[in-house]
């Protein structure tokens, strides 16, 4: 049938089992937003405050759904807003598609209003992305961008569509839904190799990441450890992959992760990692990171093998796939000497945890734990309350951690909590700081216009807790420009924007407000007044090894 | 540091070499030289560039390309299984002192004269890198106007072609 550019890019979505979009519309894609108008019994628009708004909640509706996440925005200002949201999604290999309008195909390059190169900007932040120059190759774009963006190790792609193109005609050929490219196993000779090692290995450590996730490989992971009697870490992407309470987790590695977690990787003779990039906020100073130790490490992507941390042996695979592969040439071996150390660790990181009363972190974190569903999505922001979280928080299910873990992206949470109980279809909950929500609050807007239930429980300690902490301890106490001392009343601009909420400064009052924001039809506010000299802890300083870890600072 | 060859096989689209300088620029490779150019099947263009580095970035440069959507195809080349040669265009003042000795040299090297004017004479000389840079260097020792090479161009040696390359 004959259509429109803009009716062929909705009919596409629709095709490809999209059916909720975020976005905000604009003059450039004017034609899409009446498409969208004429199909709205098919596809779902959630409009956003702010275009950013919208990319992080199509991230969170993927990070919670696995599928592919759709944001729409106009040229100009509404494409550049959607950068960071992009970045997010990259950093974190999140699968979503990005659409934006531009100016019409006869007016690009000449710096009409609105005019941006966002393909141009996008570059570096995207897996790839397209201008369609004409309209006979739109669908066939859109479906390689989902194609694209699930496909491997998932991400980003970015669609600029000029005015004229989404108002060309042109024939329209429904198709099925794209799938992902048929994932692979590593190669033979390494899956023996492997093996071979990790037969050998006396303590071995299995580490692993949203790769695990992504692949859906926990149960082969899982398979793994049970053979070799080996704990499990993970990164901060991998949180919430398996459950929390499982005997053999324990905990997250890096910088502010549990401390049996990373002195049990540092005791390891081999390390097992899959799914995972050895990113810096991980290995600490990188040249003496792990020495000695055999890193056998598995990978969609070839290029994360050997790029931060020298792989003994680097296999390049669908972790999935490779496991199922490399699971019958692993021998059942017991390591009870092994575990005698894992056990000692993990003694000692109890002893060492923060059992002060009242409003500590911990507490507050672990109260927030008893109202949390199985299937309760929690986004974070960034910043002391997101290593709290990460630190304190239990998950019985996988994809219910949503966090800005590679770019680090203050005012991703809101969005991305919004996004992700559309995605549960529940109930989501925010931890933010004080800081981070003042970067995306207006949001609160779009929470209460689709009476989005969202518990939002801010951290407030008046300051930017994470830098203050790095003054404190790397910059002699000069608290530049993180005091932030502001006037605003959270709970008057929660009921402002026709939300509710409640401020409260003990322990006992936390969980009155608790209840009432878990029974609360729509976004509830809390918020949650903390000592601003509360600090995150274990440390590992950036650019030190696990000798230099710090677990307690003296006043 | 070694010098490594790589021909990459690229969809013929519209800001291709974009994605790939930009890809280099992002991660700070060290390219020595680029080329581009049309190939036997309009569909795709060929990238000729040699890196200067450390194996391991050299993989990681490999595997960094292969992401690319548009890469087709990547073929590391070496001087036993390959023919490689490049360009030189080379402007000298024309000097009655010097001239026979430029010409002499030129002669050996087996570079072309093609133009001649009063105060100049340009010669053209297709080779490996490795004789163009002597070639230049000889050219020092006189008055140099002006240089344009074109950077590496290679062909596997036999009947292989670089779209029998199975990626990865």
């Amino acid at each position: 049938m004959l259509l429109s550019g803009a009716d062929i890019l909705i009919k596409t979505l629709i095709e490809q089992g999209c059916d909720t979009v975020f976005g905000y519309p604009g003059g450039q894609i004017l034609d899409v937003y009446d498409s969208l108008y004429k199909h709205q019994n098919d596809i779902r628009h959630i409009l956003t405050a702010h275009e950013q708004g919208a990319a992080h909640a199509a991230d969170g509706y993927a990070r919670a759904t696995g599928r592919v996440g759709v944001v729409i925005s106009t040229s100009g200002p509404g494409a550049t807003n959607l950068v960071t949201g992009i970045a997010t999604a990259y950093l974190d290999s999140v699968p979503l598609v990005a659409i934006c309008g531009n100016v019409p195909t006869y007016q690009i390059g000449t710096d009409s209003f609105q005019e941006i190169d966002i393909t141009g900007i996008t570059l570096p932040i995207t897996k790839h992305n397209y201008f369609v120059g004409s309209v006979d190759r739109l669908a066939d774009i859109v479906r390689e961008a989902f194609t694209l963006a699930m496909s491997g190790r998932p991400g980003p792609v970015l669609i600029d569509i000029p005015k004229d193109i989404q108002a060309a005609m042109c024939e329209y050929l429904p198709q099925t839904c794209s799938v992902p490219i048929e994932p692979f196993p590593a190669k033979d000779i390494r899956i023996t190799e492997a093996a071979e090692y990790i037969n050998n290995a006396k303590r071995p450590y299995i580490y692993y990441g949203g790769g695990v996730v992504s692949a859906n490989a926990q149960k082969q992971m899982l398979q793994l450890a049970d053979k070799i009697n080996a704990p499990i870490g993970c990164s901060m992407m991998g949180l919430s992959g398996i459950p929390t309470d499982h005997p053999r987790f324990i905990g997250m590695q890096g910088m502010h992760g549990h401390y049996a977690s990373s002195v049990v990787m540092s005791h390891a003779d081999v390390i097992i990692a899959m799914g995972v990039r050895f990113n810096d906020r991980v290995t600490g100073d990188r040249t003496n990171f792990a020495p000695g130790t055999k890193i056998i490490h598995i990978d969609i992507d070839g290029s994360e093998l050997s790029k931060s941390v020298i792989a003994t042996c680097g296999l390049r695979g669908d972790v999935k796939k490779t496991l199922e592969k490399m699971l019958p040439l692993i021998n059942e071996r017991n390591n009870p000497l092994w575990w005698d150390t894992i056990n000692y660790f993990k003694k000692q990181e109890k002893d060492n945890l923060d059992t002060r009363p009242g409003m500590t972190p911990r507490n507050v974190i672990t109260r927030l734990n008893n109202y949390l569903g199985e299937n309760t999505a929690v986004a974070t922001d960034v910043g002391q309350h997101q290593m709290w979280s990460a630190q304190n928080l239990v998950f019985k299910k996988e994809r219910r951690f949503i966090s800005s873990g590679g770019l680090g992206t203050m005012g991703f949470g809101l969005g991305a909590a919004i996004g992700a109980a559309f995605g549960t279809k529940e109930r989501s909950v925010l931890v933010t700081g004080d800081g981070s929500f003042g970067m995306s609050l207006q949001e609160l807007a779009t929470a209460v216009t689709y009476k989005v239930p969202v518990v939002i429980l801010i951290m407030n300690n008046g300051v930017l807790g994470m830098v203050r902490q790095w003054q404190k301890l790397f910059f002699d106490n000069h608290f530049s420009h993180t005091i932030l001392d502001r006037k605003t009343d959270f709970v008057a601009v929660a009921k402002s924007f026709g939300a509710d909420g409640i401020r409260v400064i003990d322990i006992e009052e936390l969980d009155v407000a608790l209840q009432q924001a878990f029974n609360y039809d729509g976004p509830f506010v809390i918020d949650c007044q903390i000592d601003k000299d509360e600090l995150v802890l274990p440390m590992l300083p950036p650019g030190g090894t696990m000798d230099d870890i710090i677990v307690k600072v003296d006043e | 540091m070694n010098k490594y060859t790589l021909a990459v096989l690229v969809r013929n689209q519209f800001g291709v070499l974009n994605r790939v300088t930009s890809m280099f620029r992002r991660r700070q490779f060290n390219i020595s030289a680029l080329t581009v150019s049309e190939t036997e099947s309009s569909d795709f263009s060929r990238i000729t560039v040699v890196f200067e580095g450390e194996e391991i970035y050299k993989q990681q440069l490999v595997n960094q390309l292969y992401k690319l959507p548009d890469v087709d195809s990547i073929k590391e080349f070496n001087v036993e299984n390959s023919i490689s040669c490049e360009l030189l265009l080379i402007k000298m003042r024309n000097d009655p002192e010097t001239r026979e000795d430029i010409r002499a040299a030129a002669n050996a090297f087996g570079a072309v004269t093609v133009d001649y004017s009063k105060d100049s004479l340009m010669f053209r000389l297709t080779d490996d890198s490795i004789k163009i840079d002597d070639f230049i260097n000889l050219m020092r020792d006189y008055k140099i106007l002006e240089i344009c090479r074109t950077g590496s161009v290679s062909l596997e040696k036999g009947s292989t072609t670089i779209r029998q390359t199975i990626n990865f």
